[in-house]
């Protein structure tokens, strides 16, 4: 009999110690709501995403050394969310060994894996928490009874701290000692029964990333900074609108002939050209004279993707009868998922065989495409994962190594292919525009209904669930449909006793680059959603703070939001021209509520930057998360930080203007992602100790909270609620780059600005 | 193609080169040190920012021409005590506060974060939040905070 907390898993055949589990339950049981529900509070997304993962998480494995290093490939990407930390710490913790012991790198393209290779939609350490634990449990069985049976002991009477097993009498054995003798002859079944949660030592404990010393050293290497032979840097000339195509290159001779160039050639996306340096790349991108065919949204601007989008939208039902009712509409700019390090990747494609260097989060979906236009069987393809500098959705697609791949095989050598800031704003992927609106009814005290109809783009999911056949499904015009219907009905939820609701989406299919970006619909949809709360807590007289926790259904909710509303000194006097704002979300088992405070008082707003933007500033913030069982506090705090200053972007600074189907944004002075003069200088998080016992998400979890507390706070502050966002999208803070040539020059006067 | 000389992180190099091509990519792609990150080529982003003659600097934007045989260029993998191989007080600031997170900027941070506390103190006073707010590295996954927290920390101990 398999008890209710015992897993199965195998021990390996193999030289030294390996162990592999097995998943043998079901996802985690949702927590009981009550009220009628909306399907994301049962079956949210990242269930989704764990059920199709289940048949195959058998397949994790972890291996013993004779140094007495545990190793794991993880079967993710690290891009900065601190995974492979994570995955240290659930080893370290049931094999009794320090994390120094442990060792974490990322797997390569696994296609057996099938749909356990994505890394997305913050499902990582719920789909990893019980194979790894079960492992690892396995493992440190094994040890053990293979010390007991050496020394003819109960292996019930042996204690193991830090590795080491100590018997009663006081004999040790290192379990890297041990290795072989624990190595099993045939691959066999086992039980194990991971620790309780009483019993953790590392689990709940803030632990430092594992990979910070490197970061700081400079160590820590990325794509580009691999050297892999003869792979030249390498770079595209693009056109001057998304998606258009090369007619003709007119000074072809005259480019391959520049100093330290080797290769120009015509691919898909434009021209590729190859040289010694990076430096070369971009004189030779910029002398590049090419005729350019259209492109597929040539005739799109920011004016006529909102018309689309209002024509698009879905009625809104119920009629205001009996009742008082708001209406509102919300409009969100297209913004970017771009991270600091652009795509970029190493491919090296031969006549039989390819090797591919890349950050990847659905690796096995880039390797079957890569393959299949290459010509070659799957396994010919070699996909290795890099450590990713930053990912935000981006990452999902592997759109640089199928280029890089594309470029390899035309010229016929290896290539590092790295994108120029300018083609990753302007051809980059996109979080595209939508519009939000958003109908309540409410009558004596009580909120009859709620209705949001939300309009968008056509998001890509073109990258499935990580494997080529529902990535295949995702780019039929059927499938993306359902796809895009199946995310937002599974991330989009209601935590308030707001009577009839429905939110509903509606995608306009444009064919611009798009992508997730962190959290997907939410922060738009739960900003519109709370500041319509504040508006019927207006209404009806109450404080926002009062009004929220008298509707809520959640006691998990209620409890974040009177922590933040504590430590935020919720109501304390502000000066006129500043404010507070409160909001909260629910998503992936995790809740988060966020408080910020705003100056929009002429003198801040108005302040002087240099190639930057002011505006209203947010000088506080307070993040309260609850994260169901926290495993490491201190990587939970960062991924808020990080939520909190994405938010703040998303309210107040960041977007793409598009002009002539081209954003005009082309530098990180012209897309206005949060810089150190628009960050709070008071900024707390409160991590909220365990409450579920199972960890939910953690990665995106309070994106949406904060965009909506930093929309609520602008809205008390000027004394009317916001519809247009970010708020400084509607002036221009910049003198936008041509788009020919693509890529602005590097300045030499760099010396002038030292300090 | 012309031979440039100079020194990085307290060795002597030569190099040839165009004079035109940016010391990062000289840096990167010639000489294999690659602490220094792209993120921009002009000057924006400041992820490649080292030092010269122990100021800031963005070698993205400055050819290597203009780099001349007395000048010593400090890259993040030249900051730590060549002898001891002790840390500098900036870097066990990050690590104490865990500051990182991708990393990709975290070199440039640490460099540029160094030089701003020897600006303010040379001009005779504490780093304050007026300097934070001048500091234009950016960090897209928003360790703003963090950053702040380990610059004063690392500013008692310089």
């Amino acid at each position: 009999m398999v008890g209710r907390r015992r897993f199965l898993g195998y021990l390996l055949a193999a030289p030294t110690l390996a162990v592999a589990a097995e998943i043998t339950g079901s996802a985690p049981a949702a927590a009981a709501i009550p009220s009628p529900p909306q399907p994301a509070d049962l079956f949210d997304l990242t269930d989704a995403v764990i059920a199709a993962q289940l048949p195959t998480a058998n397949l994790i494995t972890i291996q013993l050394g004779a140094d007495g290093t545990a190793s794991f490939a993880l079967p993710r990407a690290e891009v900065g969310q601190g995974i492979t930390t994570t995955a240290a710490m659930l080893i370290a913790e049931e094999m009794d060994l320090p994390l120094g012991k442990i060792s974490v790198t990322l797997a390569d393209a696994r296609p057996e894996l099938v749909f356990n290779q994505l890394t997305g939609s913050s499902t990582s350490v719920r789909t990893l928490w019980q194979p790894v634990r079960t492992a690892a449990a396995i493992a440190r069985a094994r040890l053990l009874a293979t010390a007991a049976r050496q020394w003819s002991v109960d292996s019930g009477s042996l204690a193991v701290h830090d590795g080491v097993i100590t018997s009663p009498t006081g004999r040790t054995a290192t379990y890297g000692s041990l290795a072989v003798a624990a190595a099993s002859q045939t691959t066999e079944q086992v039980a194990a029964e991971p620790k309780a949660a009483g019993s953790f030592r590392i689990i709940g404990k803030p632990t430092t990333r594992i990979d910070a010393l490197e970061a700081v050293t400079g160590r820590k290497q990325f794509t580009m900074d691999l050297q892999v032979p003869d792979a030249k840097p390498t770079m595209v000339c693009r056109p001057p609108t998304i998606n258009g195509t090369v007619r003709a290159v007119r000074n072809l001779a005259e480019v391959k002939a520049m100093p330290g160039v080797t290769d120009v050639v015509t691919v898909s996306s434009g021209v590729a050209v190859r040289a010694e340096t990076f430096g070369q790349c971009i004189d030779a991108v910029r002398a590049l004279k090419v005729d350019w065919g259209p492109g597929t949204v040539g005739g799109e601007s920011d004016a006529s993707v909102e018309r689309k989008l209002r024509a698009a939208a879905l009625p809104l039902a119920v009629p205001p009868v009996l009742t008082q009712s708001i209406d509102a509409e919300f409009v969100f700019a297209f913004a970017s998922n771009s991270a600091l390090e652009t795509n970029c990747a190493i491919a090296d494609v031969r006549a039989d065989r390819a090797e591919i260097w890349s950050g990847l989060k659905s690796p096995i979906v880039a390797q079957e495409q890569i393959a299949t236009m290459l010509g070659l069987p799957i396994p010919a393809v070699k996909v290795h994962v890099v450590t990713g500098g930053g990912s935000f959705g981006r990452k999902l697609f592997g759109d640089a190594a199928l280029e890089a791949a594309e470029i390899s095989k035309k010229i016929g050598k290896p290539v590092k292919l790295m994108w120029h800031r300018a083609d990753d704003a302007r051809h980059g992927r996109t979080h595209p525009m939508c519009l939000s609106r958003v109908r309540v009814n409410h009558a004596l005290g009580n909120v009859v209904s709620y209705e949001q109809r939300h309009t968008s783009v056509t998001t890509d999911f073109g990258h499935g669930l990580g494997e080529i056949l529902t990535a295949v499904a995702a780019k039929l015009p059927v499938g993306d449909i359902g796809f895009s219907q199946t995310v937002f009905m599974l991330s989009t939820s209601m935590p308030y006793n707001f009577g009839a609701t429905t939110q509903l989406l509606n995608e306009v299919p444009l064919k611009f680059h798009t992508a997730s970006m962190r959290n997907v619909y939410s922060p738009n949809v739960v900003c519109a959603r709370e500041l319509i709360v504040d508006q019927l807590a207006a209404r009806m007289g109450q404080d926002p703070l009062t009004f929220r926790r008298g509707f809520l259904k959640d006691d998990r909710l209620r409890a974040v939001l009177d922590k933040v509303a504590e430590v935020g000194d919720w109501g304390r006097a502000m000066p006129a021209g500043m404010a507070q704002g409160i909001a909260l979300h629910h998503e992936y088992k995790s809740v988060s509520a966020v408080l910020m405070e705003i100056d929009c008082r002429p003198e801040t707003v108005n302040r002087k930057v240099r190639n930057g933007v002011a505006g209203p500033r947010i000088t506080k913030a307070v993040a309260v998360v609850d994260a169901g069982l926290p495993i490491n506090p201190k990587g939970l705090e960062a991924q808020t930080i990080g939520c909190v200053n994405d938010g703040i972007a998303l309210a107040l600074t960041s977007s793409l203007h598009i002009d002539k189907g081209l954003p005009l944004e082309a530098s990180w002075d012209n897309y206005f992602y949060t810089r150190q003069w628009n960050t709070p200088p008071e900024m707390e998080v409160v991590v909220m100790p365990a409450t579920t016992g199972e960890p939910g998400g953690a990665g995106e979890l309070a994106v949406a909270s904060s965009f909506a507390a930093a929309a609520c706070a602008y809205g008390r502050a000027v004394g009317r609620m916001p519809t247009r966002f970010p708020i400084n999208h509607e002036t221009l803070g910049f003198e936008p780059k041509p788009t020919v040539p693509p890529v602005p020059e590097s300045p030499v006067d760099g010396l002038a600005y030292t300090f | 193609m012309s031979q440039h000389t100079f020194t990085v992180n307290g060795k002597r190099v030569t190099v040839d080169a165009d004079d035109k091509v940016r010391l990062l990519w000289v840096l990167r792609d010639l000489l294999g040190i690659t602490g220094p990150k792209y993120g921009c080529g002009i000057n924006v982003c400041k992820a490649c920012t080292s030092h010269i003659n122990g100021k800031a600097f963005n070698p993205c934007s400055v050819p290597v021409s203009a780099i001349g045989p007395d000048d010593e260029i400090t890259t993040i993998e030249g900051l730590a005590d060549p002898e001891t191989g002790a840390l500098h007080p900036m870097q066990e600031a990050w690590l104490d506060r865990d500051v990182a997170q991708c990393g990709y900027c975290q070199p440039g941070q640490i460099m540029a974060a160094i030089a701003k506390v020897r600006q303010a103190r040379a001009e005779g006073r504490d780093i304050s939040d007026a300097d934070f707010d001048e500091i234009r590295n950016i960090c897209r996954c928003g360790t703003y905070s963090r950053i702040r927290e380990a610059v004063k920390t690392a500013a008692a101990n310089m």
